[in-house]
């Protein structure tokens, strides 16, 4: 049955209330981002740790636009990340120790590395794309151990040095401008990711996600949409792997390894996938069970991790997110009442 | 270089006897298990373990590497990868991923991080010199064994009533048990056998690829490669792409050392991009 003429502007309008509702910020967003900004406060000498942490968030936050929202499983954002950190660092070296164009580097070379691959995932399922970004991924960590000249090959690379940031702040030791400035590029990036996903662009990776014949049949150019957001993950990646070079001012083979791929899926799922702040929670708590582990049995902690992750996925890796969505609805609730005597029944995006 | 050819050979049939079992649950099965670099593992330090405390003799530790690795298969498959089968691939992924942080630490714990050495026995050292060629007997030895492996599996697999059961069972599980095959038996025994030959490829390879705790992760992308390169319809595209890649892998690291590591990726990236359901797959 076909909608009557006079039914269309009425279903946009509709539509575009929608959109607009889930795009608003809810009471437990404003909540977190204040408390991220007074833990700068709050923890003056835990700086270095959070900035690790930071940096973790950023990429999970990169695979969670590629997999959360488009559905393409990949075992390779270490390719995105290491270019991304090695590319910054040479500029640093070699052109200038500027950290924003650093980053600006490090954003290009992921994203340009993540183009020229994304071809490699329109061919075949789940399968082929775990493989064909695991293949690329290794490739470039060989060519980086190759590639002795450049990179320092197995040493890693030195002699990193990073102007102070806007010409005043500068990067001490204890790491108080680093989170700062990491948190400011996570602000953003996160403030960027959130307007791509809640636009129509992000609904149409959402169908791609939950069924791509489906999405075709309605007109998603699927093919170009996963090319856009792996495009896109891959820049997220590089800027998490300059941010990287610039608060350690070292690089080693290690943003290039599989390991790498790896704790970047496992942080997103631990916090969950598909809500953004997946990858930001997951960082926090991985961290959290990283140095209490560690603490406890510093050489084997990797086991209880091992642990964790299987238990997590026997009972279900879609109960943090649902968590956080309860909570968020339960809130909305409450401020609805309070705000206008009225219920609302509004999710987090 | 016929030495060379005959390395990468006998390099190649150890990489299908460790990837077979792979082959068979990830290709067959649809389970994308990480994990199976640690059942190998597992079977090298048994063979290890028996032969260099307890003095048993290096044949007779393969067989029990096989057994020992198999139980240690059904049991898992039973308690936790049954749960499994019908999750995304990247719950199995997780899983696994999971399983091999677990392994590579407890080994580490039991066993020491250091690298394992391996006590052959007299008669599977050195080396003869056929018609010029430079033979190492050991190589042969794996020569012999995995190729007999290989053609033995692919009977079972072709030829006898569990092999169609297990293809029916695969194909299409409802119907599959609808005509009353027992589903789950056969995925255990068929797991278990998979485990089992990985850990007798762990035990055969202890000597040539060396055995610490980092194994699983080290060989994982190797057996991914043989897998997906070789697709999954008979037993001979994993033995083509083994042969394949472990010749490449020889040749290329002694004649161009600079590349050396590079060529099995580049394979596996380019049959990936030809034909995404590897080189001998089933029509899809």
């Amino acid at each position: 049955m076909q909608a009557p003429h006079s039914a269309i502007p009425a279903l946009k309008q509709r539509v575009s209330d929608v959109m607009r509702r889930s795009a608003r910020w809810s009471v437990l967003e404003l909540a977190f981002w204040a408390l991220a900004l007074a833990s700068w406060f709050l923890f003056p000498n835990q700086h270095l740790i959070l900035t690790e942490i930071v940096g973790f968030a950023i990429l999970a936050l990169s695979i969670d636009l590629m997999l959360g929202y488009a559905g393409i499983v990949s075992l390779g954002q270490a390719a995105m990340y290491g270019v991304g950190a090695y590319a910054s660092g040479l500029f640093s070296i070699h052109v200038t120790g500027e950290p924003l164009s650093g980053l600006v580097v490090g954003a290009l070379s992921g994203a340009v590395v993540a183009f020229l691959t994304s071809f490699l995932l329109l061919r075949g399922g789940d399968l082929t794309r775990l493989m064909v970004t695991l293949g690329v991924a290794a490739v470039f960590a060989e060519i980086a151990n190759q590639a002795n000249w450049l990179t320092g090959g197995a040493d890693g690379l030195q002699g990193i040095s990073i102007d102070p940031l806007f010409g005043i702040f500068d990067f001490d030791i204890y790491g108080h401008t680093g989170y700062a400035y990491s948190l400011a590029v996570l602000f953003v990036l996160f403030l960027l990711a959130r307007l791509i996903v809640s636009s129509p662009f992000g609904y149409s990776l959402k169908a791609i996600r939950d069924n791509p014949l489906r999405a075709s049949a309605v007109g998603v150019p699927v093919n170009a949409r996963l090319v856009a957001v792996y495009t896109l993950a891959g820049a997220y990646a590089g800027i998490a792997g300059a941010l990287f070079a610039q608060t350690q001012q070292f690089i080693s083979l290690d943003a290039l390894s599989f390991q790498k791929s790896a704790d970047g899926l496992m942080i997103l799922v631990i916090g969950g996938t598909g809500y953004l702040y997946g990858g930001i929670i997951g960082a926090l708590v991985y961290e959290l069970i990283q140095d209490g582990l560690s603490s406890l049995t510093p050489q084997y902690w990797q086991f209880w991790l091992g642990m964790l992750l299987v238990a997590f996925v026997l009972i279900g890796r879609d109960r943090p997110r649902q968590i956080v969505l309860s909570l968020s609805a339960r809130l909305a609730t409450i401020r609805g009442n309070l705000f206008r005597g009225r219920t609302s029944t509004r999710r987090a995006p | 270089m016929l030495t060379l050819l005959f390395d990468g050979l006998a390099y190649g049939m150890l990489l299908f006897v460790l990837s077979c079992g792979l082959a068979v649950t990830l290709g067959l099965m649809n389970f994308i298990n990480l994990a199976h670099g640690a059942f190998a593992m597992a079977g090298g330090y048994v063979t290890v373990i028996l032969t260099n405390r307890w003095g048993v003799p290096f044949l007779l530790t393969l067989p029990i590497a096989f057994i020992a690795t198999a139980i240690a298969g059904v049991v898992l498959e039973k308690t936790l990868y049954a749960r499994l089968y019908d999750k995304t691939a990247l719950d199995q992924v997780l899983f696994s991923i999971g399983i091999v942080f677990m392994a590579v630490a407890g080994i580490d714990y039991v066993m020491g991080s250091q690298q394992q050495i391996l006590n052959l026995p007299d008669f599977l050292r050195g080396r003869v010199t056929i018609f010029g060629v430079g033979i190492g007997v050991y190589r042969a030895f794996l020569i012999l064994v995995c190729g007999a492996l290989a053609v033995a599996l692919q009977m079972v697999l072709a030829r006898t009533r569990f092999g169609s059961r297990l293809r029916a069972s695969v194909d299409d599980r409802r119907v599959a048990r609808g005509v009353g095959i027992h589903v789950n038996t056969i995925f255990a025994v068929t797991f278990a056998v998979g485990s089992g030959l990985a850990g007798l490829g762990g035990a055969l390879g202890a000597e040539i690829l060396g055995l610490d705790p980092t194994f699983p992760l080290k060989f994982m992308v190797y057996f991914l490669i043989v897998v997906s390169v070789g697709g999954t319809s008979s037993m001979y595209g994993p033995l083509c792409a083994s042969i394949l890649l472990g010749v490449a892998d020889v040749l290329g690291k002694y004649y161009v050392p600079s590349l050396g590591g590079f060529i099995i990726y580049i394979i596996l990236v380019a049959v990936l991009v030809v034909r995404p359901q590897g080189l001998f797959a089933r029509a899809n």
